[in-house]
């Protein structure tokens, strides 16, 4: 890292903001350790970082969403507590959020004074001064919108005006951007770089946070790095180059051991060509075979759970085929892709998995209780025997196995659920973000019981977006960017800067 | 499964009994119980059928008007065609009403409209036909073959053919409920949509299925009701749909969706019945009755969200070592 302390610059005015020796643990999982970041009057900095390397930890931090475990936070020069968002408000720091949270059916007006309207005695509202006001801010802002029109009727960019619109009515001298532009059509993308260019000659410090290397080249004046929860470098933009700031993101070995075996892949099982949906992905082509694990890596919103949900049978595709065991399928339901051996275990397992009124072996077996039924009639005896078999595997804990789910822990409850699935005895599993929010230690439970669904010849899709679980677990690995498959590579020929660069847009050519 | 809140509420009817019984004696002969619950038969009959349409988020309030128009149209049948055999009368109220609920069945499945606007208005409508078909008319006993009013009144073992039909129709809605995938599928759409969508349980078949059943079940029980009164005519059961539901809530069942067992249900819809036939009994008026029913069934709703409330999850060890002792280990 000598070479990027090398390019900073002494400051000639003191940072509006620092952070300094910020921790944050939760529990199992080190959040955040000892990073610091600096903001400056009139710049904006891009925060980067792989997917969970501790950004939107600092970001709620930052807006006092979470209290840190240790580490000084100034305003001004002078150290500041945020106990909650109001403080961090108070402080003229505001974030304006990935998805935007409004209330629809006020106005533009009301919204960006909720909570701090502006009153004329004994708690009337002052409508007159809130349009008033509302008006100058959007005037500030370029904007021609009326004050009075439902947020429901507006874009997703001008809701983003809107929301700077509000952070400007705090006064805020911080803004921070959590990837602003994830929504936005090209055209609405120059508007808001634009809006950055007008808040920084206001003289107001913006965080800039990112994965698309293009903006950050284009907006930010200053960088900063972090990894794995840790400060990794920093500088300014005009001394670095994509090159420099890819490695640093992803720049270590994979220290982490994973169980991957290497065992010998059987016949192909499935072969998806051309898979097509007219929004969401396009052109999705791939083989897997029999005890072969298949990485799909890529940033939030590359349409990689959505192509496996259509895989599922859950959305239509308008093209292409699939094939299991060489012979084409039509995947119309979830049911249908169930009995032609597909399973898929979804992301949101709390929402999209679990039944919870309902006893463990009933959500155990709901997937597949075609099997425990004769001439109709379930045979409770069956259900509880496989129910056994698999709250055992997975070592399930629960009091008895009719217990409700809504009794058991969350762990015990994603345990059920993957159990679920394996009941209907899949050739394909389809895992999308196994691993995401739960400790180390499931983690490696998790990663142990692919190797050996594995060797026992499941063909497994993992959707992830944590690189060494990728790299680790992988056969071949996939890397899909705006609802296409941007690169493909073997497990031992894929390197976390060509991932990374692939994902975030950089690549020009795919590997075969 | 654990029956503690159904434990419970079987308690409470039996407290009721008792405490009747002592102030009016009669009450508690063996002939005046069996009274109540030949009284409650289609009380436990609609009470399951809508606990199933509850189950699955739903709710059923056309099923009174379904009964009324149903019974209305059998008691035609049976003035222009005396002779028409019983059977072929139980198969017509049976089928008439499943088309009447199947028409709640489309609109809600195949448009998606809210089951509580489809049914408000298929009530209105129902109940609109009632007079429209008979042309105001009031059909009495006079207007019924004997055959069809000798159904209700037949005995087997000592028991009202009601008291028959209701069992039968429980012990099905048990073996449905808890032995089908098509019952589980209804535990499963109300326990969490989205859960039983990516399982292959398609919500729009199950409710098809379910307000069809619940239509069934109102036109099998408007030919009983019409046939046990020997009187046919629009206002018939008006507002039972209400009873119905109180019932089910009593029992058990959860509005939200995904609760409810046969057990509760059959159990809430006793104590209504006992209710009903026990306060005259007492001499409290009938306005004290609907008063005593409403406080029933807030404090039925209290007691449920309550218990939910103090049961957590189980993480700590020695909680789940005290959980599996109670439940006897499984």
């Amino acid at each position: 890292m000598s070479s990027v302390s090398k390019t900073m610059n002494v400051e000639s005015t003191g940072p509006v903001l620092s952070l300094s020796g910020v921790s944050k643990m939760f529990p199992g999982v080190r959040a955040l350790h000892e990073a610091r970041l600096t903001l400056h009057k009139g710049q904006t900095t891009a925060l980067i970082g792989e997917n969970g390397a501790g950004k939107s930890t600092l970001v709620k931090i930052l807006t006092g969403i979470y209290t840190p475990d240790a580490g000084t936070i100034e305003v001004n020069g002078k150290a500041a507590t945020f106990r909650s968002p109001r403080d961090a408000w108070a402080a003229g720091i505001v974030a304006i959020h990935q998805e935007t949270v409004m209330f629809d059916e006020l106005s533009i007006a009301e919204n960006i004074f909720m909570g701090h309207a502006p009153t004329a005695g004994l708690g009337r509202l002052d409508w007159r001064l809130m349009r008033d006001r509302t008006r100058v801010l959007l005037d500030a802002l370029e904007s021609n919108l009326d004050p009075e029109t439902p947020v429901k009727r507006l874009g997703v960019a001008q809701k983003h005006m809107v929301e700077i619109a509000r952070a400007l009515s705090h006064d805020a001298r911080v803004v921070i951007m959590d990837e602003p532009t994830a929504a936005l059509s090209a055209h609405e993308i120059e508007e808001l770089y634009a809006i950055v260019e007008r808040l920084k000659k206001d003289g107001r410090s913006i965080l800039f946070i990112s994965h698309k290397f293009d903006e950050i080249f284009r907006v930010a004046d200053r960088w900063t790095c972090l990894r794995d929860g840790e400060h990794v470098g920093e500088g300014f933009i005009r001394d670095t180059n994509e090159r420099q700031l890819v490695s640093l993101m992803v720049g270590r070995s994979i220290d982490q051991v994973f169980p991957k075996t290497d065992n010998a892949p059987g016949e192909v099982v499935l072969e998806v060509n051309d898979l097509s949906h007219p929004t969401e992905f396009d052109g999705i082509s791939f083989s897997l075979r029999k005890g072969e694990i298949l990485g799909l890596y890529g940033l939030v919103g590359a349409g990689r759970s959505e192509a496996m949900q259509c895989l599922f049978g859950l959305t239509k595709a308008s093209r292409g085929e699939v094939l299991i065991d060489g012979k084409a399928v039509e995947l119309t339901s979830p049911a249908v892709a169930v009995a032609a051996g597909i399973s898929y275990v979804p992301e949101d397992r709390q929402v999209q998995g679990a039944v919870l009124p309902l006893g463990v072996r009933e959500n155990m077996t709901l997937a597949s209780l075609a099997r425990y039924a004769s001439s109709g009639i379930l045979s409770t005896a069956r259900e509880l025997n496989e129910t056994r078999r698999l709250g055992e595997r997975l070592a399930v804990k629960a009091a008895n196995w009719d217990q409700p789910l809504n009794e058991l822990s969350g762990g015990n409850q994603q345990k059920v659920v993957i159990g679920k699935w394996l009941a209907t005895h899949p050739r394909i599993l389809i895992l999308d973000e196994p691993t995401k929010g739960i400790d180390i230690g499931s983690k490696a439970a998790v990663h142990e019981f692919m190797s050996e669904l594995a060797r026992e010849g499941l063909a497994i899709i993992l959707i992830s977006s944590e690189l060494p679980e990728v790299m680790g677990m992988s056969d071949f690995i996939m890397v899909m960017r705006e609802g296409r498959i941007l690169a493909r590579w073997d497990r031992a020929k894929a390197t976390p800067e060509a991932i990374v660069r692939a994902a975030s847009g950089l690549a020009e050519v795919a590997a075969a | 499964m654990t029956y503690r809140r159904e434990i419970l509420l079987a308690v409470i009817i039996l407290a009721i009994v008792v405490g009747v019984g002592l102030r009016a004696p009669a009450f508690v002969t063996p002939s005046s119980l069996i009274g109540v619950v030949t009284d409650t038969s289609l009380l436990f009959m609609l009470t399951l059928a809508q606990m199933a349409v509850l189950l699955t988020r739903g709710i059923d309030l056309s099923v009174a008007a379904n009964l009324a128009l149903t019974g209305m149209v059998v008691a035609l049948a049976s003035r222009a065609a005396p002779g028409i055999p019983i059977a072929a009368i139980i198969v017509l109220a049976v089928g008439f009403g499943a088309a009447l609920g199947l028409i709640n069945a489309v609109l809600i499945a195949g448009l998606g409209i809210p089951p509580i606007v489809v049914t408000l208005g298929t009530l209105a409508v129902y109940r609109g036909m009632i007079f429209v078909i008979a042309h105001g008319a009031w059909l009495t006993s006079k207007d019924m073959s004997p055959a069809f009013l000798a159904v209700p009144k037949a005995e087997f073992l000592g028991l009202s053919s009601l008291i028959w039909i209701a069992a039968l129709v429980s012990v099905a809605a048990w073996v449905f409920l808890n032995h089908t995938s098509a019952g589980r599928a209804l535990y499963a759409v109300g326990g969490n949509p989205v859960a039983a969508r990516y399982c292959g349980i398609d919500l729009a078949r199950q409710q098809l299925r379910v307000y069809t059943i619940s239509g069934a079940v109102a036109g099998l029980c408007g030919y009983l009701w019409v046939s046990r009164y020997g009187i046919a005519y629009s206002d018939i059961a008006i507002g039972y749909e209400l009873t119905v539901i109180a019932a089910c809530v009593i029992g058990g069942v959860s509005i939200a969706g995904g609760v409810g067992s046969v057990p509760g249900a059959l159990l809430g819809a006793l104590f209504l019945g006992v209710i009903v036939n026990a306060l005259p009994v007492i001499n409290v008026s009938p306005f004290w009755q609907m008063a005593i029913s409403g406080a029933v069934i807030l404090a039925a709703v209290i007691v449920n969200s309550r218990s939910e409330r103090q049961t957590g999850k189980l993480i700590l060890p020695e909680a789940r070592r005290k959980a599996a002792n109670a439940a006897g280990g499984a």
